[in-house]
């Protein structure tokens, strides 16, 4: 916390609890204001990107090159009516874009920015994190039954059974980083990683970190995982029946989640805000810092873009299968075999 | 056996999912063939049928002499002509309507009338804000063709030497 943050805070009356809440405060608005900013240039980012996969330009009218999409877009879903079907249950309707939003932004309480920079610095948050951000599956779930549509029912249907089924491969694939690390402390896992290159959990996990990814955009719902929107099939999935700021908030709480993973990809595997360079270097950039992270994130988060400009969409039956017949058994038979190497055998140190 | 050992293991490392983003990663920075509409438009051909036109000779007088040849052939039913007897004794059309919400833009018009007195021109950016505003009358069509008579006129000389 910067120094000048105190100052103002100076005239305030002399109570402990004031001023522990207030810079609370001032941290959540510090990260939920650039969380907020990204997740509205992600979608820009992805029709940018997308269309340049498929020899467009992509939307370049709204302001220079189009960088004020975003805004209209907003703006556009502020201002439409929110329609509640009759025969839906309108609390939960109304609630269930809330569950979705949620543990997306829940879960960033215990990212790890920098060394220093964390709002909380628990030592159980790789399982705060898997346990926050299983609750977002409920928004979609009381979304579909609450909406009182076929489709909407059907997609909440599918999502649920396809969060269930990854988020396993996903927990045990994380099982094994913190093997590595010896600590379910997220800063811990990553300064365990510090050293350069090398040190990274990616190159000694290198299919778990394969797994955890192609299960991360699966949990996400998106695509080739995408079968609970599959707008072919099912319309739009669990928010046909949304409009104006509760289809917006969904639509958010994707694109949030997205990045979630993606940065807990970079803490996991790629060692989090370290410099691949190690951090003895003399020129300020390529030393550790917030910045490696913001990277390694937006390099990860381009591949979730280029995956849904090329895989088409997986059949629902071979989404079930690659979840418990593949990904399942590789993480299990992982998991097993870097016990025996760490305990059993004189090569653990390749796992430290 | 062994085909079956290749696909798992061409499976298990993805690599046709990697051939897949290659694709998709070099078309990345390929050239983009986005035509920027209302600033660029694409080359026309001068058989382009857009909206219709009645044309008039040099002299002003109307071509159109109420033959009703394009009402017979139009397949979509869109014209109506009344007739009538000028004063001067010649046969002129007292009413010539094309409804363009049932006009099907197929050029039987044009090619049925004996003297090029309707045409379809370049013309493609119409709107109508209600209805009935698309319902075209035979004024409607004359200031159309006044409009565009010289682009009409190039149109034509270039498609009488296919003819």
């Amino acid at each position: 916390m910067p120094e000048w943050i105190l100052y103002l805070l100076d005239f305030l009356p002399d109570w402990d609890w004031l001023h522990v809440l207030l810079i609370a405060l001032i941290k959540v608005v510090a990260i939920f204001i650039p969380l907020v900013v990204a997740v509205a240039y992600l979608p820009y980012a992805e029709r940018k990107i997308i269309g340049y996969m498929q020899i467009r330009i992509g939307p370049n009218r709204v302001g220079p090159r189009g960088w004020l999409q975003p805004i209209a877009d907003a703006l556009k879903l502020i201002l439409k009516e929110i329609i509640v079907p009759t025969k839906s249950n309108k609390y939960l309707f109304i609630l269930a874009p809330i569950l979705a939003m949620g543990p997306a932004i829940a879960v960033w309480s215990v990212i790890p920015f920098t060394d220093t920079l964390v709002l909380a610095d628990i030592n159980a948050g790789l399982l705060f994190v898997l346990a926050v951000s299983s609750i977002g599956v409920y928004g979609i779930i009381i979304a579909g039954w609450a909406s009182n549509s076929k489709y909407a029912f059907l997609s909440a249907m599918r999502a649920s059974a396809q969060i269930v089924s990854y988020e396993l491969a996903m927990g045990f694939a994380l099982v094994t980083v913190l093997m590595a690390a010896g600590s379910l402390n997220l800063r811990e896992i990553v300064l365990a990683q510090s050293g350069g290159l090398t040190n990274w959990y990616l190159w000694p996990l290198f299919p778990m970190f394969m797994v955890y990814f192609i299960s991360g955009v699966a949990e996400t719902n998106r695509a080739p995982f995408d079968v609970a929107e599959g707008e072919s099939e099912i319309v739009a999935g669990f928010h046909v029946e949304y409009s104006g700021m509760t289809f917006a908030v969904f639509f958010l709480a994707e694109y949030a989640n997205m990045i979630l993973i993606a940065t807990l990809t970079s803490l996991m595997f790629l060692g989090g805000w370290m410099s691949p360079f190690g951090a003895a270097s003399d020129i300020i950039i390529l030393g550790d810092g917030i910045h490696w992270l913001l990277l390694k994130t937006s390099f990860l988060l381009f591949f979730f873009l280029w995956f849904r400009a090329t895989f088409p969409r997986y059949r629902y039956d071979q989404i079930m299968r690659l979840g418990w017949k593949v990904f399942l058994p590789l993480t299990i038979f992982w998991i097993v075999f870097m016990g025996v190497m760490m305990f059993l055998t004189p090569w653990g140190y390749l796992f430290h | 056996m062994i085909k079956k050992a290749i696909y798992t293991i061409k499976s298990l490392f993805l690599i046709e999912l990697m051939k897949g983003l290659s694709v998709t990663g070099k078309h990345l920075f390929k050239r983009k063939i986005t035509v920027q509409y209302p600033e660029e438009k694409t080359p026309m051909s001068f058989r382009f049928r857009g909206l219709h036109a009645l044309r008039r000779y040099p002299n002003g007088e109307e071509r159109c002499i109420a033959c009703k040849l394009c009402e017979a052939v139009c397949p979509a039913l869109a014209i109506k002509i009344d007739s009538e007897v000028r004063e001067d004794g010649s046969r002129r059309t007292k009413r010539y309507d094309i409804d363009l919400t049932k006009c099907i833009f197929c050029g039987f018009c044009e090619e049925a009338c004996p003297v090029d007195a309707i045409v379809e021109t370049r013309v493609f950016e119409y709107f109508g804000e209600k209805a009935g505003d698309l319902y075209y009358t035979k004024d409607m069509l004359l200031a159309v063709g006044d409009r565009m008579e010289a682009s009409i006129a190039s149109d034509r000389k270039q498609d009488a030497v296919y003819r």
